[in-house]
């Protein structure tokens, strides 16, 4: 795949520790992201996916090794910096309890684009789209209460997508769901980010999920193995 | 399964009759179908043949004439090559898994990573059924989602097995 | 490993507590029991967040125990008190004409330094048999003093008062004879003391039969009365709504545990009951731990001293039955508030059924409890004089007009967050909270709007009787800051003080004159006993200017001075104080003309000249000479009065002066030059005030600090997913401000109409016109709203805390 080796990396993360304590949670996680692809993280429970998700999208800074977004060293940038970048580059997707309860479903898919300073009624307008594009523009004025974990889910992927990001990630997305309604999100996010051209890192444990990516890899122990093979 | 792979990585561990080539494979692998004696007889004669086993000497005796089966250089290679391709993913692949995985601990071969590029194969192929899935009319989203479902199932054998190899490797080595 | 579904978080405790089953719903007594003992169990077993929950409560009802302890205690402390002020007091019953072997002769010989005031007695026995004051087991000699620990560590630390008292000391005055351990007093023998006459004159000492002789209950009147109900009242309410409060923590979590326990079977009633258990037991711990509170904090009490008051621990007694009532209605308000928070939540199997968004509140009933206290108001009848006074009628219709205004704070809330909307982020995140749970925020701000409203209330009524208590005394502290009084003998004697006082460190003028009276020229001949009293003034032209307005003043001038309105008497001074006029320097008499007269001819070119107030703001009058056209040895009781203009730049000056003052001799006064003077059981009272208030506020604002903190652990998770988003921490702690200050505001507003309306009604009753103290007010509102938002910024540390990444493992 001579393209793919042309194309630079949109996010790359090389050597990546991280302790809590005494735990070594990443030690050693390499990973690769592309623009525009869909990496699943996999690996079994507490080997690290949800932490190695958290140091690439600069939530949590690593204790050493490197990860360079566009070219930048996010393990160098401080709190600020970082969070400027989450606000306009990234999107997030959790497993459930993301959408704040008092606000609606429309309200809460507009947050990002509030944030980075959109005027209420345009990131409205905004939001109600991509509620509709996701199926869910029904729910628009119900609070996440009110709406099923299915719907919940959908309206946490618009609000993901809605200011345009660069990267999703997106950790258990489909966790509380059942298959069909997992299924539902998954094929949703993976269209819409080919649509906007987002990269998605995705960590799963389920092979059904991990099947709407273009490439896995595998953290075992805190180490990850890059499974994009030269073929 | 590919019996002839199996005997050969048998082999790897010193030479061996016939026989005992029989009985080792039985042990490890024919749980519920013990393997006949002539199958390890043509199929040592065709490993012969194609240079991967050498005899390594005669025993005279009484009954029939015995043979000690050696591998070559050749043979380690062709082993080697077996257990790192990825079988097709296809239903009932576990007995051919297991004795890979068990073939592997039992030469020292990395058995972690048998299992991750089959995984990889595995998922190579689900994202074409998805791919296809997305594409087709309810017939073939039908189709896909069963094959789909069998492979998962596959897959999780795969992540039980890969969470369990020290435990296999203790069991097998003992 | 996650909990996706909140309403069975708790079932393991449910499973392992073993859940009340195969019982029919109706069980009486015994079920009470059972599934109070169950809720009980599930309070002290729920695992660490059970224990961390039960302990709030236990703390928050804790903390409200011990003050409604410390209010127990404050009637016997009064009481306490009482006996032992009465027990030393010095006062003669009468006048004693003859020593016995038992009387003594007493002088005050109080002072000040540094604005703490020192309370003083020199003694002098007549007898072998005369008794020590309280707390004294010998009579000290001469020279001699005993002293209060407090005192005795003042002089250690403070030569220049050391040098004002340099009495031996002998030893301390024990409990008894001391209010407090801060109390700064003494008791020095002196064998200078003479007895006055029946005149009360030619003497420097009072003569009393022993202590404790003359019980004067300072009666304060009814309007004492009212104010002492309407603090308590002020005081205790904030206490109770915060003891509601506590009982109510962690209350959603105890709702999705109720929820489990549905789902397992247990009926609606018995969840009730299962809550009520919970409560109840948090209830009891807080007992516990009140009153584990209040006796550690008394015996902090010898180190506390608020605004000048002190008390002994051992004095600080909650009365039997007081006591008995906190013990039995705090568990019991407990188990009503939590009844109340189920009315209405209807707890069902599968979770907490959401409640409707969009009933509004009824206001009807509301705003009858604040209207029914209001027309009250006027039913209670004046309060004027010695009128008895419905303490009861008060107090009930302060209580409702305060629980009226927490009443209608939440339908006010309600309304008005209702109508919020636009803004930033923040502002979004803060508002829709509050739409959805209006109720508690409002109960969040109730504690300080009580609080505030009633402080308002008392200000207003405190300012509105204040003429009543607090007098203007206009004097001018910018001409001088002191002033020396003390009787002398001759003229020279008070040249000479003057001089020593112009001679102290500190003194950047003294302006000395003598001060006597004399009469009428016919006094001698006068039968009935009504002699003119005409008021005399000797000193240099610079202090009499100080008095009066002068022209043309030089050595050997004299000036007539007419009485301002009402300040004298016109009739005499008209009469008399002429040019060429004579008059009798050997007067006036008290009861009768004794001695010969003195006559002395006013001069021909005496002036006539305006009074002005003299820097301690008195008007003086009558004749005005300087010594040099008057010679002051012919005067009769002399007094020497010198007002003293300090160095500003030197803080000592003061206690120089009275320094000097206590060298010049026995009964020198030094006066405090002050813009108003306050009669001392008011003075106290407000100290009290003001001690509860913060007491109170400190209180709400532990207890705004424990629900803020809980909040936000109940939001971690979605804490750090905004946090992921890229919030900036700014935003988020804005939205817990506004969250805060919106309520508070609301409450605040309501605060200070509510106080306004009380104050008015208050102000009403002792029959004074209304006038709103805006300063007042606006100090109160800022302390209210300055607790708010101290508790806010404590609440950032955690809520930084909150925001790291761990927050997004599930639990
Ligand atoms: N904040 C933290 N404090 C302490 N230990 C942590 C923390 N975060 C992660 N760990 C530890 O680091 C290891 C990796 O955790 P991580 O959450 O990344 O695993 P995971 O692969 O996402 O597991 P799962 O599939 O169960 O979500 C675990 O052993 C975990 O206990
Ligand atoms: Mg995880």
């Amino acid at each position: 795949m001579s393209a793919e080796t042309l194309t630079e990396p949109l996010l790359q993360a090389t050597d990546v520790h991280k302790s809590y304590g005494r735990t070594a949670a990443l030690d050693g996680a390499a990973l690769t992201v592309r623009a525009g692809e869909v990496v699943a993280v996999m690996g079994p429970s507490g080997s690290g996916k949800s932490t190695l998700l958290h140091c690439l999208a600069g939530i949590v800074r690593a204790d050493s090794g490197q990860v360079r977004y566009r070219g930048r060293d996010l393990t160098t940038m401080s709190d600020r910096e970082r969070s400027a970048l989450r606000r306009t580059d990234f999107g997030f997707v959790f497993q459930f309890g993301q959408l704040v309860p008092e606000l609606t479903c429309l309200e809460n898919v507009a947050i990002p684009l509030r944030l980075a300073g959109t005027r209420r009624r345009d990131a409205e307008a905004r939001a109600g789209a991509w509620l509709e594009r996701l199926e869910v523009g029904d729910v628009a004025g119900q609070r996440p209460g009110e709406v099923s974990g299915g719907q919940g889910q959908r309206v946490a992927v618009a609000r993901a997508l809605v200011a345009g990001p660069r990267v999703v990630f997106a950790d258990e997305p489909t966790g509380a769901l059942d298959s069909l309604n997992g299924e539902r999100v998954m094929r949703l996010l993976t269209e819409a980010a080919h649509d906007t051209g987002a990269a998605v890192v995705l960590v799963t444990h389920e092979a059904r999920v991990a099947a709407y990516s273009d490439r896995e890899i595998v953290v075992r122990d805190g180490k990850s193995r890059d499974t994009e093979r030269v073929s | 399964m590919s019996i002839g792979h199996t005997l050969l990585g048998l082999l790897e561990s010193g030479p061996r009759h016939g026989y005992d080539l029989k009985r080792a494979f039985d042990e490890r692998f024919g749980h519920d179908r013990p393997l006949a004696y002539g199958q390890v007889y043509s199929t040592m004669a065709r490993l012969l043949k194609n240079g991967l086993v050498e005899v390594e000497g005669i025993e005279p005796g009484g009954g029939p004439e015995r043979k000690r089966y050696a591998i070559t250089d050749a043979g380690v290679t062709d082993v080697e090559t077996w257990l790192a391709r990825p079988e097709k993913p296809e239903p009932y692949l576990q007995t051919t898994l297991y004795a890979k995985v068990v073939l592997a601990l039992l030469t020292g071969r990395p058995a972690a990573d048998l299992l991750d590029s089959q995984r990889a194969e595995h998922l190579r192929l689900m994202r074409e059924l998805t791919r296809r899935k997305s594409s087709g009319d309810l017939a073939d989203q039908l189709i896909c989602d069963h094959a789909l479902f069998h492979l998962e199932a596959d897959l999780r054998w795969l992540e039980l097995t890969a969470a369990r190899l020290d435990q296999l490797a203790a069991e097998v080595t003992r | 490993m996650s909990a996706p579904h909140e309403p069975f978080a708790g079932f393991d405790e449910v499973a392992r507590g073993g859940a009340p089953r195969g019982v029919e719903p109706a069980g009486g007594a015994a079920a009470w029991a059972r599934d109070l003992a169950f809720g009980a169990r599930l309070a002290a077993g729920g695992g660490r967040e059970g224990w961390i929950r039960t302990l709030l409560t236990a703390v928050g009802v804790g903390l409200g125990v011990a003050l409604l302890l410390l209010a127990a205690a404050v009637p016997p402390m009064m009481t306490v008190r009482d006996h032992k002020r009465v027990a030393r007091d010095s006062m003669s019953a009468g006048y004693l004409a003859k020593p016995t072997d038992s009387t003594l002769l007493v002088a005050d010989a109080g002072t000040t330094f540094r604005g703490a005031d020192i309370t003083g007695e020199l003694l002098r026995p007549e007898g072998a048999k005369a008794a020590a004051p309280p707390g004294v087991a010998h009579l000290p000699a001469p020279g001699h003093m005993v002293v209060s620990p407090a005192l005795r560590r003042l002089l250690a630390a403070q030569p220049l008062l050391r040098e004002r008292l340099p009495y031996t000391i002998d030893g301390p005055i024990g409990h008894a004879g001391l209010m407090g351990p801060a109390e700064l007093y003494y008791y020095a023998g002196s064998d200078r003391l003479t007895a006055r006459d029946a005149n009360y004159e030619h003497g420097n000492a009072d003569r009393i039969a022993g202590f404790g002789h003359h019980s004067n209950s300072a009666v304060m009147g009814p309007t004492f009365d009212l104010l002492l109900v309407v603090m308590l009242v002020v005081l205790l309410l904030p206490v109770a709504v915060f003891v509601a409060t506590a009982v109510r923590l962690g209350g959603e979590r105890r709702d999705r545990r109720l929820a489990a326990l549905r789902l397992v079977g247990a009926d609606n009633r018995m969840t009730r009951r299962i809550a009520a258990g919970e409560a109840l037991f948090g209830s009891l711990l807080g007992l516990l731990v009140g009153g584990g509170l209040f006796f550690a904090g008394r015996q902090l009490a010898t180190h506390v001293t608020i605004r000048g008051i002190s008390a002994y621990p051992a004095d600080m007694t909650p009365d039997a039955a007081l006591a008995v009532i906190v013990a039995v209605a705090v568990p019991l308000a407990a188990v009503g508030v939590t009844m109340l928070s189920l009315r209405g939540t209807a707890i069902e199997p599968l979770g907490v059924v959401r409640q409707s968004v969009g009933r509004g509140r009824r206001v009807w009933w509301r705003l009858v409890i604040p209207a029914v206290g209001l027309l009250l108001a006027p039913l209670f009848g004046k309060v004027q004089g010695d009128g008895k006074l419905n303490m009861y009628q008060v107090a009930t219709g302060a209580v409702l007009m305060l629980v009226g205004v927490t009443a209608v704070l939440p339908w006010v809330v309600e309304q008005v967050v209702r109508r919020l909307g636009g803004g930033p982020v923040a502002w979004q995140l803060a508002t829709r909270r509050l739409q959805l749970n209006s109720n508690a925020a409002a109960r969040l701000v109730s504690g300080v709007t009580v609080a505030v409203a009633g402080a308002i209330a008392l200000q207003m009524l405190f300012a509105g009787v204040d003429d009543e208590f607090v007098f203007s005394t206009g004097a001018d502290p910018a001409r001088a800051q002191a002033v020396v009084s003390a009787e002398v003998d001759s003229g020279a004697q008070a040249r000479d003080f003057t001089h020593r006082i112009a001679a102290t460190k500190g003194v950047q003028h003294a302006y000395g004159y003598v001060d006597s009276a004399v009469t009428q020229p016919d006094a001698a001949s006068v039968r009935d006993g009504d002699f003119a009293y005409l008021p005399v003034a000797v000193g240099d032209c610079a202090t009499l200017g100080q008095m009066a307005s002068l022209h043309g003043c030089a050595p050997g001038s004299v000036f007539l001075v007419p009485p301002a309105d009402g300040a004298g008497d016109t009739q005499a001074a008209r009469t008399y104080l002429r040019p060429g006029g004579r008059l009798d320097l050997n007067g006036p008499p008290r009861e009768a003309y004794t001695g010969t007269p003195r006559l002395w001819t006013i001069p021909r070119d005496a002036r006539t000249a305006q009074s002005r107030p003299d820097p301690s703001g008195s008007l003086g009058w009558g004749l005005f000479a300087t010594p040099e056209a008057l010679d002051t040895s012919r005067l009769t009781s002399e007094t020497a009065t010198v007002m003293v203009a300090l160095d500003p730049h030197d803080p000592d000056a003061a206690e120089y002066v009275r320094n000097t003052a206590a060298k010049l001799g026995i009964g020198v006064d030094v006066l405090h030059v002050g813009t108003t003077t306050t009669k001392s059981g008011y003075a106290q009272l407000r100290r009290g005030l003001f001690a509860g208030a913060a007491l109170t506020m400190a209180l709400i604002g532990a207890s705004l600090l424990v629900m803020m903190l809980e909040q936000l652990r109940d939001r971690k998770k979605l804490l750090a997913v905004l946090v992921a988003f890229g919030t900036r921490r700014g935003a988020l702690a804005w939205s817990v401000l506004w969250q805060t200050a919106i309520p508070v505001v609301l409450g605040l507003v309501l605060a200070c109409a509510g106080g306004l309306a009380l104050g008015a009604a208050l102000l009403g009753m002792v029959g004074r016109p209304f006038h709103p103290d805006w300063g007042a007010m606006a100090g109160m509102a800022a302390i209210g709203a300055g607790v708010v938002f101290a508790v806010t910024l404590l609440s950032l540390p955690p809520l930084w805390r909150l925001m790291r990444a761990d927050g997004l493992r599930t639990e």
